[in-house]
């Protein structure tokens, strides 16, 4: 409740009453449109925005998965034929274990990290506000501005993060060469712009926790290490789902990150060895013009989130102990 | 997940009264060498932006990398603005105007539509916010792209700003954060006693709702602009040759894909103006982040 609530709403001037005596039932009338019509008018900008550029997308997407287009743009029923198709395509299954692999890799350290760093801020120092907007300064940079720099840093020959592990004895590594070097580039892409971010918001869910359960649990003798993990953690569930579920989302929508990380293009290397499933999306629809191909694998990421995002809810109502 | 948020409100308020003066809060040496770190670690890709920006493409390249900023920053931002196929200087004009287009639309919308959730009464209330509350899980920008293409050819709208402005007014989360914050900052008492007194529900919007929810308006503001000026896919495909300040980048690094200097000349001009913003309410926007997520 940081933004302030007190400032109390102006109080409006009596609205001036029957300056025409109405008649009755036109007034009823209108008393009648403004309880029964006017809520649906306050809320109608919204759905029509939402029937435009949600339902009718979601639907023809799925309309168009059922035929094949073809460069002359003439179609054809297929019926599922582009899913049957899609399931053999090997293009489609290695952007399918990119896209998970990048985001198991670059998701669980980055909720340790966030949920480490969370523990930080939610101690008392001076500077608080320097230092929490220190930490959030890279979710204000855009994706594409951390992808420039990024795959600057991993150059092959000139990168910095060549030249520091130079030092250790490492011998340069072409990062956009194979899958797990460009992989864990990419991921640490993902985790500098957003590891921040859900440090803080841990660190509003940590606030809600009453303190005095770890001055208790401080008295009972039990270690910091201790209350972390069967206090902090546990009552942090509701913000792990929210947390876990935008992640789960933004992990397997990844776009602008492995483009700029291939200069721009959209194949994710010279073997596709980075290019995830909204990348094959947007390559088959609109570089190779497959309307009907595109709009089923949509469809199949859509599938994907809504597993990924239940198996991660399962997850974290386990971790929170309860049974 | 509504009703977590309003135990977890509570427990908030009796947490603050909570004996919090013990020195087991106080950060020891450790934590706080721990955010310095974090603040290196955060600040350095973008301070290595700036050196790059200011100084030449042999310099880029040296070993030891510069570690302090040159005196080319003048020259390169000139050599960015005139080249001709990345097209910044529209990029730059086009971002800011879809920005705040979206922005202002969008926090209109959400704040009527916000209001009628949280404080009117209507049939199929629940129903629709809980469609509010599920598209949120859809990613639609990937979802619908195709269809949401063909209707732009269809309208003849490919490179018009108006086919990247009307999509993003769709904001199933602007409309969730006003309907909760509408809740929280407008007493319902109020509403009723402004109807006793003969109010029209417009009038209560207007007069009593708009400047409450002021602040709650400032922060989905501030994030809708960030959103929209940060986005890559939607306008990649659809703006051909009318890029926006993103797409622009990217056109620089698919042309010049070696001249480190210009590309990161270009990414920090577009990342300048969010700096800023950030400078100046960045505790308006860390403190609308912290309450949108104990409320979600």
């Amino acid at each position: 409740m940081s933004l302030h609530t007190d400032s109390g709403p102006t109080v409006i001037a009596p609205a001036p009453r029957q300056r025409h005596a109405a008649p009755g039932s036109g007034r009823r009338f209108r008393s009648w449109l403004d309880l029964k019509a006017v809520p649906y008018l306050l809320i109608s900008p919204y759905f029509l925005l939402f029937a435009v550029f949600g339902l009718f997308p979601l639907a023809f997407t799925f309309w168009y998965s059922l035929y094949d287009y073809d460069l002359t743009g003439s179609e054809k029923w297929v019926a599922l034929g582009n899913y049957a198709e899609l399931l053999s395509d090997s293009q489609f299954w290695t952007a399918v274990v990119n896209t998970l692999a990048m985001f198991v890799i670059a998701t669980v350290p980055q909720l340790l990290l966030a949920l480490m760093l969370a523990n930080a801020l939610n101690k008392r120092f001076r500077g608080q506000l320097f230092v929490r907007m220190g930490v959030l300064l890279p979710l204000v940079t855009s994706v594409v501005a951390v992808a420039v720099v990024f795959t600057q840093l991993y150059g092959r020959d000139w990168g910095m993060v060549n030249w520091i592990l130079s030092w250790f004895g490492v011998d340069p590594i072409d990062w956009k060469a194979e899958r797990l070097p460009s992989w864990l580039a990419i991921a640490t892409m993902v985790d500098w712009r957003w590891t921040g971010y859900n440090a803080i918001i841990f660190l509003a869910g940590m606030q809600t926790i009453p303190r005095d359960l770890y001055e208790a649990a401080a008295i009972d003798g039990a270690s910091r290490r201790r209350q972390f993990w069967q206090i902090t953690v546990p009552m942090l569930r509701p913000t792990m789902i929210f947390v876990v579920l935008n992640s789960t989302i933004g992990g397997l929508t990844l776009f602008a990150e492995p483009i700029m990380f291939y200069g721009g293009r959209i194949e994710g290397g010279s073997n596709n060895q980075f290019q995830t499933v909204a990348m094959f999306i947007v390559q088959k629809g609109f570089n190779e013009f497959e309307y009907g191909y595109a709009s089923g694998a949509a469809w199949l990421l859509f599938l994907m989130i809504l597993i990924g995002s239940l198996i991660n809810f399962l997850l974290i109502r386990r971790i929170g102990g309860r049974k | 997940m509504t009703t977590l948020t309003v135990r977890q409100n509570r427990r908030k308020r009796t947490s603050r009264n909570g004996g919090s003066g013990s020195s087991m809060w106080d950060a020891t040496l450790l934590t706080k060498v721990m955010l310095g770190f974090t603040i290196i670690l955060s600040a350095f890709p973008i301070y290595w932006m700036i050196i790059i920006a200011s100084r030449t493409n042999s310099d880029a390249v040296d070993t030891p990398p510069p570690l302090l900023p040159g005196g080319n920053l003048g020259e390169n931002i000139r050599r960015v603005l005139a080249d001709e196929d990345a097209q910044f200087i529209t990029g730059l004009v086009n971002s800011a105007i879809v920005a705040s287009t979206v922005t202002v639309s969008v926090v209109i919308i959400s704040t009527m539509a916000g209001f009628a959730f949280a404080r009117l009464h209507f049939k199929g209330h629940k129903i629709l916010l809980l469609a509010i509350l599920m598209t949120m899980m859809v990613p639609l920008q990937q979802m619908g792209i195709v269809p949401l293409y063909r209707l732009m050819v269809e309208l003849e709208w490919t490179g018009q700003l108006q086919a990247v402005i009307l999509p993003y007014l769709l904001n199933a989360f602007g409309v969730f954060l006003m309907t909760q914050y509408t809740e929280q900052a407008v007493p319902a008492e109020l509403v009723e006693a402004a109807r006793v007194d003969g109010a029209s529900t417009l009038r209560i919007w207007w007069n009593i709702v708009l400047p409450a929810v002021r602040p709650g308006m400032a922060v989905l503001g501030i994030n809708t602009f960030m959103l929209i000026w940060n986005d890559f896919m939607w306008p990649l495909i659809v703006l051909a040759g009318n890029p926006t300040v993103q797409v622009a980048i990217r056109n620089l690094n698919a042309q010049h894909s070696t001249d480190y200097v210009m590309i990161f000349t270009g990414t920090t001009l577009s990342v300048i103006p969010l700096i800023l913003v950030f400078i100046l309410f960045g505790r308006q926007i860390i403190g609308g982040l912290m309450e949108g997520a104990v409320k979600a």
